[in-house]
């Protein structure tokens, strides 16, 4: 569907003044914490402090490699594993999750099987299950299989993804007609191949939302990991950040790291801004999915 | 729907040629269409599988068991006994969960209308301005989407802080001196406005892309009979995003009914104004893992995500005409 508008692109109409002025207002104010980590994480322990060109402008010294270097020091560099970490935990959470959501997705669209509908309204049904109220069950449970303060406790929570088995079957609906997997059927393909060579190449855009949201999700996950994970050599990045920041406030003298607590949420926010500069077109069409009529 | 569109092409071919596969083959097909249509009620079983048994391991299964646990009370010799619905009249009558209740509510209140709020009037202004302007704005205000509540409470708190963030300064070329957000009175407007500025860009992208989606000779003869841009997104385009508007005040609020992270992490910079309890979910974890009361600690999660199911089961029922959901 492509909309013409009257405007001309590109020009700024009179009438928009206004709306202008609005939004660069808007981009200030979102980009302001953003331009000070950028900012802070150039400056030493002493310049965070006293600065004399203020909290939003860069201090004397440039040093942030110098904070770069101290983060690979610093507790044997444990930050570099808490962000592998991070890392980890986001693909396998993240990317299982979109891959059981594909599945489910697929089956509750395309397959009339009995006790489908019923099946589909537990799923909405969770949706609206706050995943935080899971958490202290889940830690008694995961404590008695000893599963607790493992990698795993942090994972398999984040397979389940209502929301992405949701979206898939909507957009299954809306984009691959059934007379699509019925002809590659009758070609002889078997259910497993119509699925993968047939279906999954038109669901590509809703794939790649459900994979950027599950990954997200479990990329920011904070309360999980940090009620789960004793051992910090097993921490995502947000818990140690954390930790960090709780141990710079009660501490005093060489413990007090607050440029590598500013350095650190500094560098830990640009893999994502990346995937999400790279993968724009995906995100800005892809998000809603659900939410369109 | 705009999305569908990504693949309308190469779809419009495939389906004619599975449209004249269709009528070549369909003699063949009818005969084994009971077979396979056995068969496929078992396929339809396997796909979903997957997700069943996450779904039982990981939510079916804590569920029942916070809600087992809740039955029982820890007696004063370690000795657990069952006390039925006992731990939930405790819940209830204590003064710091209904607080928590009270409090988590207020946010609602302020947060999820300001958010969708500006959401929508920032997605509407966009749909109009086709400037550069107005696409790199649409990408910085998404932004924060990226940045985990963690570390955008992190940020915000050094922002906050009269040592290290720019407040200070900024008043005291005025002459005044700083509001401090960080204290009992000024935490609240802090609070949202972090979950504001974190959320504001993902509620903004889903209903732009609900205004994208919709048919521009709706507003055309509008635009031809003179009407102002802010008449036509006020009397035509509002009403058509309404659906997608309900969505994500459901996302909203079951959001800031569990508020954890934000709050977690402004108090170790706001210890007074912020107690280990100011939120039920806080609370929940507070009363078990530093009291290791499991029972307890369960009642209060339990009936937080009966509160927070009943909540948005509730506000879905009464938006059921307009919320788009099938």
């Amino acid at each position: 569907m492509t909309k013409h508008h009257s405007q001309p692109v590109g020009g700024y109409h009179p009438k928009h003044v206004g709306s202008h002025v609005f939004l660069v207002i808007l981009c200030v104010y979102f980009l302001i914490p953003l331009w000070w980590v950028l900012v802070a994480a150039t400056k030493s322990n002493r310049d965070l402090f006293v600065s004399s060109s203020g909290a939003l402008w860069f201090g004397q010294n440039f040093s942030l490699f110098d904070n770069i270097t101290q983060l690979t020091t610093y507790q044997d560099g444990i930050y570099w594993r808490w962000l592998g970490n991070s890392l980890l935990y986001a693909l396998l959470g993240g990317g299982g999750a979109t891959i059981i959501s594909v599945l489910a997705g697929y089956g509750f669209a395309k397959y009339q099987f009995k006790g489908r509908g019923f099946v589909f309204m537990l799923v909405l049904g969770a949706v609206m299950v706050p995943g935080t109220a899971l958490v202290v069950p889940l830690f008694v449970m995961f404590n008695q299989v000893s599963l607790l303060n493992t990698m795993w406790s942090v994972v398999l929570p984040s397979l389940l993804s209502p929301v992405g088995t949701y979206l898939i079957r909507v957009y299954c609906q809306d984009a691959l007609p059934d007379e699509l997997t019925d002809a590659a059927r009758v070609d002889g393909a078997g259910e497993l191949r119509t699925f993968w060579s047939v279906a999954l190449p038109q669901l590509r855009p809703a794939v790649i939302t459900v994979l950027l949201l599950s990954v997200v999700a479990t990329w920011n996950n904070f309360f999980l990991p940090s009620v789960m994970l004793a051992n910090s050599k097993l921490w995502p990045i947000t818990v140690g950040l954390n930790t960090w920041l709780i141990n710079t406030r009660v501490s005093s003298g060489a413990d007090q790291v607050w440029n590598l607590v500013v350095t650190g949420a500094f560098v830990s926010v640009v893999p994502l801004v990346i995937v999400f500069l790279l993968l724009q077109k995906y995100w800005q069409s892809g998000l809603t999915l659900g939410a369109l009529k | 729907m705009s999305l569908s569109t990504l693949a309308t092409r190469p779809l419009e071919e495939r389906r004619s040629t599975a449209r004249r596969l269709t009528a070549q083959q369909s003699t063949a097909r009818r005969s084994t269409t009971r077979r396979s249509a056995a068969r496929r009620q078992w396929w339809g079983w396997l796909f979903v599988s997957p997700f069943l048994v996450v779904f039982v391991l990981f939510l079916v299964a804590p569920l029942i068991y916070a809600g087992w646990m809740s039955l029982w009370r820890k007696g004063l010799v370690g000795k657990v006994k069952f006390t039925g619905l006992g731990n939930y009249v405790t819940a209830f009558t204590d003064p710091v969960f209904l607080h928590g209740l009270t409090r988590v509510g207020l946010y609602v209140l302020v947060m999820v209308p300001i958010q969708i709020g500006l959401g929508a009037v920032i997605a509407l202004i966009l749909d109009v301005a086709m400037t550069r302007l107005a696409r790199v704005s649409r990408l910085l205000i998404f932004l924060p989407y990226a940045v985990p509540a963690m570390v955008g409470a992190l940020m915000w708190g050094f922002l906050y802080s009269p040592l290290f963030g720019p407040l200070g300064q900024l008043f005291g070329i005025f002459g005044a001196s700083a509001p401090t957000i960080l204290s009992p009175d000024g935490v609240f407007g802090g609070l949202v406005n972090v979950v504001t500025w974190q959320w504001v860009g993902y509620y903004m992208i889903i209903i732009y892309s609900a205004l994208r989606a919709v048919d521009p000779s709706l507003y055309e003869a509008a635009t031809l009979d003179g009407a102002s841009n802010v008449q036509i997104s006020w009397h035509i385009k509002l009403p058509l995003i309404v659906p997608s508007m309900i969505m994500c005040t459901v996302f909203s609020l079951i959001g800031t009914l569990q508020f954890y992270t934000e709050p977690m992490v402004l108090r170790s910079s706001a210890q007074s104004a912020i107690p280990s309890d100011y939120t039920p979910n806080m609370y929940a974890a507070s009363l078990g893992f530093n009291q290791s009361r499991f029972n307890y600690a369960s009642t209060i999660s339990f009936s937080l995500g009966v509160i927070v199911f009943i909540g948005s089961y509730i506000f879905l029922f009464l938006t059921r005409k307009r919320n788009g959901l099938r």
